[in-house]
């Protein structure tokens, strides 16, 4: 009870230092949803993962640095300057090392990831014997430590995630050219090299203010997950942006909520974890290209083909044999189908009202007739056009008109039939359905 | 610091380095780099959870859990790749990120009780390894030899046995899959091969700094050689060098720097050595090094520079136009390809090989000048009257097709292609092709 209440206690926000820490982290989500989009749609997902972790030497050398200059070593705006510098340098050591080796990228990304992240232990190892010992707080930059996060970070993170908004909105439109038409952009004058630095450059300011709520390691899953996630949802650019923003500040929010209720919660975990449920929910569910909508609509095609293919073989048997009724047996020959599928696809048209039971006979009803017509007339007219038009040997049309014949719209029928015109209602096959016949 | 204890940090470093850098080879030319960075990240919750079933760091429930999550993640990345239709880099990005903070939680929520912390994962406890030892034949081994050692020749012998069918899938994955090698299997059998060597290293360096020792070397040996078997081999060789002289610089750099025998991390000076050993290669490898290749387009550019005043003087003789010194020199101040900075260099190469000289203020061809001047107008003007009557190129693109074809020929090409043009003797512009 205690726990329920004390969980709605922080989730409302009702604790003020927790407040700050949870407002605080939220910026970052959004900041780090908006520029994640952009990230992700110009797949430079990795690329934010190398520069974060080889922002590690640039904390411990600005820590050094202000160290040796008599300052205390705990200039949280000191240090961020000091990862924002080797971000950078990553972020344009990248193309460089590229250019001038002829490696491939996850090579060049590999080495500078590892060996700047083993820069930063070194002299990680070195800030820790040096005397005065308050080196303490550099770990948390690696695991990141929302707990220890007081106003001043919360109003740095803040800020930041706020100017890295307005410059992401401002250019906006550029980046989108850049992700979706980049030959097209520059055609037009823009420049991607510069633009695909200004994004490293957004990238490393959100992943700087990110060190301290998740940590260098953990900060890429800010701004990948959200994007992702968003992507399942939405095809229209503007909402996926602005989905990923609210995706990244609802992760955020939550995952330091819980993480304020436990001493042994990281809150780095706890956000990427509560990302990744984020994430799991928008693949299964999601509107766009979920799993589950995906499901249902490739379950309904299959059901629209497997009704097309008896429909088109029970035309076919009934033109060849000159009957109107029909076994099952019948039809299993016309396509390789088991009994089960055949039977299944009789019982499926008794269900539709297509087809009618006689004994173990079959017949068409009236509207069954009609869509069985409609279906032997698309796929022989598309049999024709291929013939006509596209130099397809007679022999090998039936295969080709058997997968396009599913989608073939009203307009594309129509179009077909002028193309074709002069031919008569119902077409003659253009080639023999059975040897011999 | 003693030779024996400096000593089998060394050893250690090595074997770890040896062991890296087998599946860092093959992961490095499948274009897999990032693979050994996401998989280093995402045995970690295996390697907690084994940790937490056999309360030891030595049992084998480790290397199981951390084999197990390394080719799930594998798995997992494939399936978001494929299902969500994610980019693969995204995909990655997000499976591992989510093992590595699940990995992170269960250590945190155990860290009081057991002796496993993050920070060890992260990057190792090199300097602690060779205190715990245990004695063979009378002499004291670090015991976390034992698994890098059997790691390493796993390794080896996987990619021996298997190398015709991972080179396969390496470079052409259709064909070998058409000659029945199965890609997928291969796939996900380096994935373990990458996770074994992932968990024998961290203790060693860390995770993070075993993806530094499964691509560095593996990338400055594709810059030193292009047979694969070499690129294993040089690999070894450069992590065991990287892993000697990072811990020699961790004990003796800092103290030169700040002074007082201070030292900093092995595993980290491990890295930074690969890193270095790198960028030395990438600028001085003979074949593929910055140095090599800007070496090798200033003598084409000169020896272009010198072909084309060539060209140009044995064209103003064969027309008998002036070759007074200053007209020449004011043309070629005026080519892009030479212009006025280049100028007297390229003149001065000229006379010091005895191709052309200045009679009278008038510049002449010598006898060995006017021999490749013909042999390069040859080949110019074989070229346009090939590449008009065979490639359909308009007239007036004739000539800088040419200007630029013309320095690649050799006689052997202009041989072929005066078979080709025919019995012409006169070029599209209605010149004599010499």
């Amino acid at each position: 009870m205690t726990l329920a209440i004390s969980m709605l206690d922080i989730l409302l926000l009702g604790d003020w230092n927790t407040r700050v820490v949870v407002i605080g982290t939220a910026m970052l989500g959004i900041a780090a949803g908006v520029v994640g989009t952009f990230l992700v749609l110009r797949k430079r997902a990795l690329l934010g993962d190398t520069v974060s972790h080889a922002m590690l030497p640039g904390v411990v050398a600005a820590f050094l640095v202000i160290q040796a200059f008599g300052g205390g070593g705990k200039s949280l705006i000191g240090l961020l300057i000091g990862a924002a510098i080797a971000g950078t340098a990553a972020a344009w050591a990248i193309p460089v090392l590229r250019r001038s080796t002829g490696l491939k990228d996850d090579a060049i990304m590999g080495i500078v990831l590892g060996g700047g992240f083993g820069l930063g232990i070194a002299l990680l190892g070195v800030a820790q014997s040096l005397p005065g010992g308050n080196q303490a707080g550099l770990e948390s930059f690696i695991y990141g430590r929302t707990a220890s996060m007081v106003q001043a970070d919360a109003i740095v993170i803040g800020v930041t995630a706020f100017i890295t908004l307005i410059i992401a909105a401002v250019i906006g439109k550029e980046f989108r050219l850049l992700c979706f038409d980049e030959s097209f952009g520059r055609a037009i004058g823009r420049r991607e090299g510069l633009l695909d630095m200004g994004l490293m450059l957004l990238a490393v300011a959100v992943t700087v203010v990110g060190l301290q709520a998740v940590g260098l390691i953990l900060v890429i899953a800010l701004l990948i997950i959200p994007a992702v996630a968003a992507r399942f949802w939405t095809d229209n650019f503007v909402r996926m942006v602005i989905l990923a923003g609210v995706i990244g500040a609802v992760a955020c929010w939550i995952g330091s909520s819980i993480s304020a209720m436990a001493p042994k919660l990281p809150a780095g975990s706890i956000i990427v974890l509560t990302l990744t449920a984020l994430f799991a929910i928008s693949l299964v569910c999601g509107t766009k290209r979920g799993a589950l909508q995906r499901l249902v609509r490739s379950v309904g095609l299959r059901a629209r083909t497997g009704r097309q293919h008896l429909l088109r073989s029970v035309a076919e048997v009934m033109e060849l044999n000159s009957t109107s009724t029909w076994s099952a047996k019948d039809i299993l020959p016309m396509r390789s189908w088991s009994h089960a599928r055949v039977r299944a696809l009789h019982r499926a048209g008794l269900r539709r009202g297509d087809i009618r039971r006689d004994g173990s006979e079959f017949e068409l009803t009236a509207a069954g007739r009609v869509a069985a017509d409609r279906v032997l007339r698309n796929h022989r007219l598309w049999e024709l056009f291929l013939i006509r038009h596209a130099d397809i040997a007679a022999s090998h049309v039936d295969r080709d008109a058997d997968f396009v014949e599913h989608i073939l719209g009203e307009d594309l029928v129509i179009d077909l039939e002028r193309t074709l015109a002069g031919e008569p209602d119902t077409h003659q096959s253009p080639h023999p359905l059975r040897s011999g016949a | 610091m003693t030779l024996e204890y400096d000593g089998w940090i060394m050893v250690i470093g090595v074997l770890a380095a040896a062991c890296c850098a087998v599946p860092g080879s093959w992961l490095v030319v499948r274009g897999m780099g990032m693979m050994g960075d996401a998989i280093s990240h995402a045995v970690l919750p295996g390697i907690a959870i084994g940790f937490l079933v056999s309360g030891s760091r030595s049992g084998g429930w480790m290397f199981v859990g951390a084999a197990v999550s390394g080719i799930l993640a594998a798995v997992l990345t494939q399936l978001v790749h494929r299902w969500g239709r994610v980019e693969r880099g995204a995909a990655m990005g997000l499976v591992f990120t989510a093992f590595f903070s699940l990995g992170l939680l269960l250590i945190v929520q155990t860290a009081d009780s057991v002796d496993l912390d993050a920070n060890c994962v992260l990057y190792g406890a090199i300097e602690l390894a060779p205190l715990d030892t245990f004695a063979l034949g009378g002499l004291e081994v670090p015991r976390i030899v034992v698994p890098l050692v059997i790691v390493l020749a796993l390794n080896v012998l996987a990619s021996a046995i298997f190398y015709k069918e991972i080179l396969a899938t390496s470079f052409d994955p259709e064909l070998a899959t058409a000659q029945g090698f199965a890609a997928k299997w291969v796939h996900y059998g380096l994935m373990v091969l990458t996770a074994a060597t992932c968990v024998a290293c961290f203790e060693a360096v860390g995770s993070i700094i075993t993806v530094a020792l499964l691509v560095a070397p593996a990338a400055t040996a594709l810059l030193l050689t292009r047979s694969m078997k070499w690129v294993i081999v040089w690999s070894i060789v450069l992590g065991a060098i990287a892993a000697v002289s990072g811990h020699l610089a961790a004990i003796t750099v800092p103290g030169w720097i700040v002074g007082g025998g201070l030292d900093t991390s092995s595993a980290g000076m491990m890295a930074v050595a690969a890193s270095v050993l790198f960028l030395s290669a990438a600028i001085v490898s003979p074949g593929r090094g910055v140095l090599a290749r800007r070496w090798r387009a200033r003598r084409d550019g000169q020896r272009i520079a010198i072909e084309d005043v060539l060209g140009l003087l044995f064209r103003l003789e064969e027309r008998a136009l002036s070759t007074d010194q200053d007209a020449v020199e004011n043309m070629l101040r005026s080519d892009v390809r030479i212009g006025p900075k280049r100028l007297s260099g390229v003149l001065g190469r000229i006379r010091r090989g005895l191709l052309a000289r200045v009679e009278e203020g008038k510049w002449a061809l010598t006898e060995a000048g006017r021999s490749e001047a013909r042999g390069l107008v040859r080949a110019h003007r074989l070229w346009e009257t090939y590449l008009a009557g065979r490639a359909n190129i308009p007239s007036s693109h004739l000539h800088s097709a040419a200007e630029r074809l013309e320095h690649v020929s050799d006689p052997g090409i202009a041989k072929d292609l005066a078979a080709a043009v025919g019995d012409q003797d006169e070029d599209p512009h209605g010149r004599p092709i010499p």
